[in-house]
Formats: C-alpha cells, structure tokens, sequence
C-alpha cells in the first residue's frame, strides 16, 4: 500500500475510531458501571497501574444493575413507550401533511419545480431550534393562534395547546415536513403519467386510478419518508423540551435531566444504550428497503 | 396530454407554503413590534435589535458560535471529503465495513447519545471542555454529513477523465487538483455549508461538550427561551434565518450559474 493511500484512508478512520467508536464503548462500559460519590461520579474505574489484577478487578465490577433499574422504576419503559408512540402518531400526521404537498409538487409544472424543491428544503437549512420556538409565540394562550380563534368568534375561551402533546406533535410535523415531503415526490416524479391515462381509458374514475396505480408507486417514498421522520423523532429532545411542558414523557429528554439535573451518568448511559438498541430495528428496516430500491 | 394544475393541488401547495413558512414570518414581523409583550402589536421598532447589539453575553456567544463553526466545518469537509474518496475509490481495505458503518451511523445516531457519549471521552481523557472539544465533537458528526454529499458527486464522477491526465503526466496530487477537485468543487461547497449550519443550529451537542466560559448561541437561545418568548430573541432569530436564507439563495443562483456555464462551454466544444 503506497503512503499516500496509506493516510487517506488512516486520516478520516483514526478520526471516527477515536471520536465515535471510543466514546461509544465508554457509554457501553459506564452503563454496566456502579454510581459513585467520586470524580468521575462511577466506579470502576480503569487503572492500569494496577496491572492485571486491576483489569481483573475492573471487569469484575462491570453489572446489568442499571439496566435491571431501568425495568423496575416505570418512569424508563413508560417513556420508551410514550416516545414510540408520539414519534409514531407524529409520523403518520406528517405523511397526512407531506403526501398532498409531494403530490401537488409532481403535478406542477417542470420548470416551477426546482423552485418548489428549493422551498421546501429551505426552512430545513435554517435552526431547528428557531423554528419550534416560533411555534411558543402561536400555541401559547394569549397566542396568535388563540387571538385569531377568539377573534372570529369560534371559541370563547382561549385553547391551552402550549405544553401539551399536541404542541409536540405540531413541532415534529413541522420540523420533519421536508423530510417526508422530499422522498416522496422523488418517487412520484418518475412516475409515468401514461399509466394513468391507461387507467382511466379502461374506466378508472380519477380516485380509483389514484388509489390503484399512483398511491402503490409512490410506496418506496411514503416508506423511507415515514422512516426519515420516526428515527430522528423518536430521540427528539429540543422539540418536547420547548412545546411539550413537563407532562411529555420523551425518552431523549429523560436521558437530559438524568444526565444534567441528577447527574446520574451509570443510568443515562443505560439509557442510551436501550434507546440505541430500540433504534436499530427502525433503522435496518429503512437500508433494507434502501437497498431493496437503488 | 398534460394536466394543468387543478385548483386542488394549487391549494395544497399554497396551504403547505404556509405552514412552512408563515410561523418564521410572524416571529420575524414581531421582531419589530414596540411592545415587550410579543405577541401584541404596538408599532414599528427596531429597538430590540440595538437591545441586543448591547447585549454582551449574545455578543460573546455569537463570537464562540462563529469561530466554532468556522473551524469546525473546514475540518469536517477535509475530512469528511477524505472519507467521501475512502468510500467511492477504495473497493477492499481492512475493516471497510466498520469504515462505512462508522460513517453512517453518526446520521441515525440520536444528537443526545453523541453529545453524552463524547462529553464521556472528554472527562475519561482528561480534556477540559470548551470551544476545543465543541470543535472536535461538530467535525466528527459534520464530516459524515459532508462525506455522504460529497460521495453522492464522486459516484457520477466519469474516472477516465482522471486517468487520461495521469497519462499525460500528471502526479496523482495534480490530477487530483486539476481535474476532480474542480468537477466535485460544488458538492464540497454544498458539504461545506451543511457542516457550517449544523455546526451553528447545534444545541444538543454543544451542551454536552461545552464549558462554562464557552457558551455558544444555541445555548444562550435554548436558555431565555425557557422563560417564554422575548423580543431579543425574535430579533436575532431574524438576523440568523436571513444569514442563512441569503446564504442558500445565493449558493443555489451560483451553482445554477456554473452549471449553465459548463453546459454552453460544453456545447460549444462539441461544435
């Protein structure tokens, strides 16, 4: 293997292995460890000092305490759940809102297209964070959204929505859209519209030729939309932290407070580590169905 | 036969724009409101804006931001374009499949797992936290986003362009910056930018990895934002949606530009 070769492929795989794969070990190894009063506040440490008996000590102190802890206290596996949930109902809304948006954007005409393709993806450039925040100034009860209700008469008292799952459901259909949005007018694009004409000359009504021929077609997209929504949504942390108040069980922010407010390092690695593992069934699922359509 | 756009689907497009857009239109009108309370109406006023101006601790912040951002992205395209040319060109090393697992991962991986796990590192190395492990912690996950942008070109990439200025006497280094760095060029521009608004949209991360002296933007935002809506922040959230909007707009006319460009000149030579 000639030298330069040698650090074009040593430059980028150093880098990952020391600032991914090592801390991720370190999360794996401080999940299995004990809390302690200490600095760094757990115990094992590693001490290679001690030579063999300390790594023989070392892995000796290793246990599954914290995740046995995290089946016990049911604040851990009830926002799991209630994670799953929201990011499921989230994605399901946000394909209801993606879908006749990708829709109309195959149906216009090619050259107002890229246009199209340009607008949508431009929020996603700007700060997430900013954005759900301008939801606080709508949702909130002396908000826009409330001032518009009462104004036009109807309601009569103001909608608390703010802090509540319905603001994080807002908030994740709002962030996502392009994501949704994007994949599926991919898949409608290539569609050929001659199918449709076909459809219809063998007597589909417009609605049928939909369901029957569009609607299985734009599959693939609907499928890696839903994906590229639910995976992100459901270690969402800044969206339940702003909109969902602290009714909102999420498990991204139950690792946060965890971590910053109980400093409790053992548990909120724990934490990650089942989240990772609940992650990967979402994700192999998605590069199977990548794989299936390239 | 063409269908016109039926007034269904003008609708659809026209309600989706809305919800896209109206909520980052209002706090941008309410930037300039009068009045404290944000969300009534009380004249015209850019007083927030000089507000914040003065306001050190946002000065400060931004200051970290930038430079965090700066470094960090240029680090990340380096890298991130290194690792792009690994993936495409290098078919059979050791360990590939790591290679490329480490890559992706980073994507799917939640922003809490990598900012707990890399604030972890830091307290197990013995590094104390602030703009230099922010630094660290924003190359490593924006050099995969910029290696999958930059990859996406490299495939489409025709290799015989390269091997026919190696013929004619190039050195690899020279081949490579003569003729792919500048076939590639929009696509590591494009990762660049990605990295450099990740970098500065970064809250979760950030929090994990940073100190006390170096709190970047996000954070401070994140921090007034518990206590409910300001005007300061309606106003610098404008500036920072118009840097950026000005930012894609003008990438995207200048690509528009090159690739017209390249296809008269292409044109052109075939005549």
């Amino acid at each position: 293997m000639n030298p330069r070769r040698l650090v074009l492929i040593a430059a980028p795989y150093a880098w990952l292995l020391a600032l991914f794969m090592v801390p991720f070990l370190i999360v794996l190894k401080i999940s299995l460890s004990d809390t302690a009063v200490a600095i760094p506040p757990y115990a094992p440490t590693f001490d290679l000092s001690a030579g063999w008996a300390g790594i023989r000590e070392f892995f000796g102190g290793l246990d599954f305490e914290n995740f046995i802890w995290l089946t016990e206290d049911d604040l851990y596996w009830k926002s799991y759940l209630s994670s799953m949930k929201i990011a499921a109902v989230a994605t399901f809304l946000t394909l209801l809102a993606g879908y006749p948006v990708a829709y109309a954007m195959s149906r216009a005409k090619p050259e107002w297209r890229p246009t199209l393709m340009m607008l949508i993806i431009l929020p996603f450039w700007s700060s997430a964070l900013i954005r759900v925040y301008a939801w606080i100034g709508i949702l909130q009860s002396e908000g826009y959204l409330n001032q518009l209700l009462l104004w036009s008469g109807v309601i009569d008292t103001p909608l608390s929505i703010l802090n509540t799952q319905v603001a994080v459901y807002i908030g994740i259909v709002y962030t996502y859209l392009p994501f949704m949005i994007l994949p599926i007018y991919a898949s409608l694009e290539k569609m050929d519209e001659s199918l449709l004409e076909a459809a219809e000359d063998l007597g589909c009504t417009r609605i049928t030729a939909f369901w029957r021929v569009t609607f299985p077609l734009s599959k693939p997209g609907i499928i890696a939309g839903c994906f590229l929504v639910f995976i992100p949504s459901l270690g969402e942390f800044v969206i339940p932290s702003i909109l969902g108040g602290s009714q909102t069980l999420m498990i991204g922010k139950v690792l946060w407070e965890e971590f910053f407010s109980n400093r409790d390092w053992p548990v909120a690695s724990a934490v990650a580590v089942v989240l990772l593992l609940i992650l990967v069934i979402p994700i192999v699922l998605f590069q199977r169905n990548e794989e299936r359509n390239a | 036969m063409k269908r016109s756009m039926s007034v269904f689907n003008m609708t659809t497009l026209t309600l989706g724009l809305a919800f896209l857009y109206l909520p980052m239109l209002l706090l941008m009108v309410y930037s300039f409101n009068a009045s404290r309370l944000v969300t009534v109406w009380a004249g015209f006023s850019t007083q927030w804006y000089g507000e914040l101006l003065r306001n050190q601790q946002f000065l400060d912040a931004a200051w970290v931001t930038l430079r965090v951002a700066v470094v960090s992205s240029t680090l990340a395209t380096v890298l991130g374009t290194m690792a792009a040319w690994v993936l495409v060109r290098e078919r059979r090393f050791l360990g590939r499949t790591l290679f490329s697992g480490m890559i992706y991962a980073p994507l799917v991986m939640p922003e809490v797992i990598t900012g707990l796990s890399l604030l972890l590192l830091f307290i197990a190395i013995g590094l104390d936290r602030g703009i230099l492990t922010i630094i660290l912690a924003h190359t490593t996950f924006a050099m995969c986003y910029v290696s999958v942008v930059v990859s996406s070109r490299l495939v489409t990439f025709d290799r015989s362009l390269e091997e026919a200025a190696l013929d004619l006497g190039c050195s690899p280094m020279q081949a490579f910056g003569h003729v792919t760095l500048p076939i590639i060029a929009p696509a590591v521009v494009s990762g660049w930018l990605l990295a450099f608004t990740l970098s500065l949209d970064d809250l979760v991360i950030a929090s994990f990895t940073s100190g006390p002296s170096s709190t970047t933007l996000p954070i401070k935002i994140f921090s007034s934002m518990r206590l409910g809506v300001s005007p300061e922040i309606n106003a610098l959230s404008t500036i920072l949606i118009s840097i950026v909007a000005v930012g894609v707009v003008v990438a995207a006319l200048v690509s528009k530009r090159q690739i017209a460009r390249r296809e008269t000149e292409e044109r052109e030579g075939l005549t």
